[in-house]
């Protein structure tokens, strides 16, 4: 896999079939449903929980909106992510390029898939930091080597919109 | 009237608001004799004063990731920033910013969309 920025893209080829399908896997991996600490983490009280006064009214009036932004995020990853699905052979090696108007979009879905991700598994710090452990032994050091992939991305996405913060949106 | 308003030549108004302030001052003078001092009571802001935002550890979120954020959310320049960062990844808790609670809410919003874990504490 090769990745790199391209004027106002960035692009991202030589994508293994594998890995294409990780980054497929982006919008539905940031569902925190039959998750309950997922839910939690990604909707977080904004206050210690015995402020009840305060914690419902944040879920009446800002929770409803960290939702649309959460939902406006991933919907525009799923649609870059529509690149993926072209009529290549089923082996071939893809390639995805993200405007770099997106980049905000990117890193917010990517970390939501990654937190619904280490709540599905339960991550511990120690897990976060194997950077050494075998890639694929079983469904949970799948979901480790995703949520570090994703990471690696998130950490592309920074580094490119650092050095021209001039060209993404907020 | 039009959006976006013109602004006019500097020469012309330095020239006009010369004439319009010492009118002003001439008005002023004849108008109001004693003036009144009226008594300075505390606003609501005032009162609300001592409230404070705080980011929590979360061993997910990358490092990079939450400098860029705080930079962005507050404004604060990279260095200040990492501090922060530092801070929160080594103390588990670090506090952003103090002041007025319709602030600080808004920071824990602005926060908690960029899936950071913050919350709003009253200082005891």
């Amino acid at each position: 896999m090769e990745i790199c920025r391209r004027e106002d893209k960035l692009e991202i080829s030589e994508l293994d079939p594998f890995l294409a399908e990780l980054l497929r896997q982006i919008p539905a991996s940031t569902n925190p449903e039959g998750t309950p600490a997922a839910e939690k983490r990604l909707f977080s009280p904004p206050a210690d929980r015995s402020k009840t006064e305060q914690c419902s009214e944040w879920k009446l009036y800002v929770e409803p909106e960290l939702r649309r932004l959460f939902r406006t995020a991933r919907e525009t990853v799923a649609a870059d992510l529509e690149q993926l699905n072209g009529n290549e052979k089923p082996f071939a090696n893809r390639k995805l390029r993200i405007p770099t108007q997106h980049a905000d979009a990117w890193l917010n879905a990517l970390n939501q898939a990654r937190l619904v991700i280490a709540a599905k598994y339960n991550f511990t710090d120690g897990d976060l930091c194997d950077h050494y452990r075998s890639p694929i032994g079983s469904r949970r050091d799948l979901g480790l080597f995703q949520l570090n992939f994703y990471g690696f991305l998130q950490e592309f996405i920074l580094r490119e919109i650092d050095d021209c913060p001039e060209k993404t949106s907020d | 009237m039009s959006w976006p308003p013109q602004w006019r030549g500097a020469g012309v108004a330095e020239s006009e608001s010369a004439v319009t302030l010492s009118a002003a001052k001439g008005a002023t003078r004849s108008a109001v004799e004693d003036p009144v001092l009226e008594k300075k009571t505390r606003s609501q802001d005032d009162v609300d004063l001592p409230w404070q935002v705080v980011v929590h550890n979360d061993p997910v979120n990358l490092m990079t990731y939450v400098t860029m954020v705080f930079q962005r959310v507050f404004g604060y320049p990279r260095e200040k920033a990492e501090k922060h960062m530092l801070e929160v990844h080594q103390k588990g808790r670090s506090i952003l910013w103090s002041g007025m609670r319709e602030r600080a809410e808004l920071y824990v919003q602005q926060l908690h969309g960029y899936l950071l874990l913050a919350t709003l504490e009253k200082i005891s």
